[in-house]
């Protein structure tokens, strides 16, 4: 049970800041795509390389995602969930590399991830429609309602922070469990599983945001018409 | 027995509880919304996109149910409070 980290493991510390194993693998992450997206961008061309059009079909794929869901002004949110989409799958991806820690199987960052996209959906909300305008939707229909929509917005964020972490910890947990009661190649196909579920938790993370995010900002033309 | 142990037992035991009924609902809500979810894809072909899509945010947002129960059963197994405050 040793390798069996619920929680993460202090590396080294900066004053009263824990350097945790997560932060570490965060970085490297961090490091990885920028340079990734750094050297393949260098030169662009009109006919495009190999590398290039991978960039381009993973760039498509999510403008298109987001003007579905939002084709007011996609060009407003996309560098945001891009981000996420990009760094929780790489992320999700990275304990699949020996000596590597899923970052998102720790608490610490699904929650950061989470309130940086609570925080989206109400700076959104207000460029769009002001202050005002944004801040009436809290007592529609009625003034009762408003504890319930305060609820509702703490619920859901605790809910997106809790969901990605509960997947990425059960599917470390399911390997190192059957390594430990069976052989090295048994736990193999849990890890294609983990796979899918780690690509999927990324997409739905980045459609949930989209999601809380559009009813944020939609709030407005609704009562209009 | 003292009393450590008995709140050791009833951890295990609780988090085996939580997992099975934490577990059961899920599934079956997951088996009838895929039920459905093809049940449509095969009536209306060309609307697949559009019901993958929500059928793959629905069944994720399903699943968190039964992720809240796992989590539920880690606490209780490896963070217990309980255990920190009787051997304090």
């Amino acid at each position: 049970m040793k390798t069996l980290h619920v929680f993460p493991e202090t590396i080294f510390s900066v004053g009263p800041v824990r350097i945790t194993d997560t932060i570490v693998t965060t970085w490297f992450i961090m490091v990885v795509i920028i340079a990734v997206c750094y050297f393949l961008t260098r030169k662009l061309s009109v006919k495009p390389g190999i590398c290039q059009e991978i960039l381009e079909a993973i760039f498509e794929a999510i403008e298109k995602t987001i003007k579905d869901a939002l084709p007011l002004n996609p060009w407003m949110v996309l560098p945001v969930l891009g981000t996420f989409w990009i760094i929780i799958g790489a992320s999700n991806m990275a304990g699949l590399i020996p000596g590597l820690k899923t970052p998102t199987a720790d608490l610490n960052t699904t929650f950061a991830f989470a309130v940086i996209s609570y925080s989206m959906t109400h700076v959104f909300g207000i460029a769009t429609q002001g202050l005002k305008g944004y801040l009436i939707h809290y007592k529609e229909p009625t003034w009762i309602l408003l504890p319930f929509h305060i609820i509702a917005e703490v619920t859901r964020t605790v809910a997106l922070a809790v969901r990605l972490f509960g997947n990425m910890l059960s599917g470390d947990m399911v390997a190192v469990i059957l390594l430990g009661i069976a052989g090295l190649l048994v736990p193999v196909p849990f890890s294609l599983l983990h796979i899918v579920i780690g690509l999927i938790q990324a997409y739905i993370f980045g459609v949930l945001t989209l999601v809380f995010i559009a009813g944020g900002i939609r709030t407005k033309p609704e009562k209009e018409t | 027995m003292n009393t450590l142990a008995i709140v050791i037992s009833v951890s295990i035991i609780t988090a085996g509880i939580a997992m099975a009924v934490g577990g059961y609902g899920p599934a079956r809500a997951l088996g009838n919304a895929l039920e459905k979810a093809l049940d449509s894809i095969s009536r209306q072909p060309e609307a697949a996109d559009k019901i993958m899509r929500a059928l793959f945010v629905g069944m994720a947002l399903i699943e968190s149910i039964a992720i809240y129960a796992f989590v539920i059963a880690l606490i209780v197994l490896f963070a217990n409070p309980l255990i920190g405050y009787l051997t304090k």
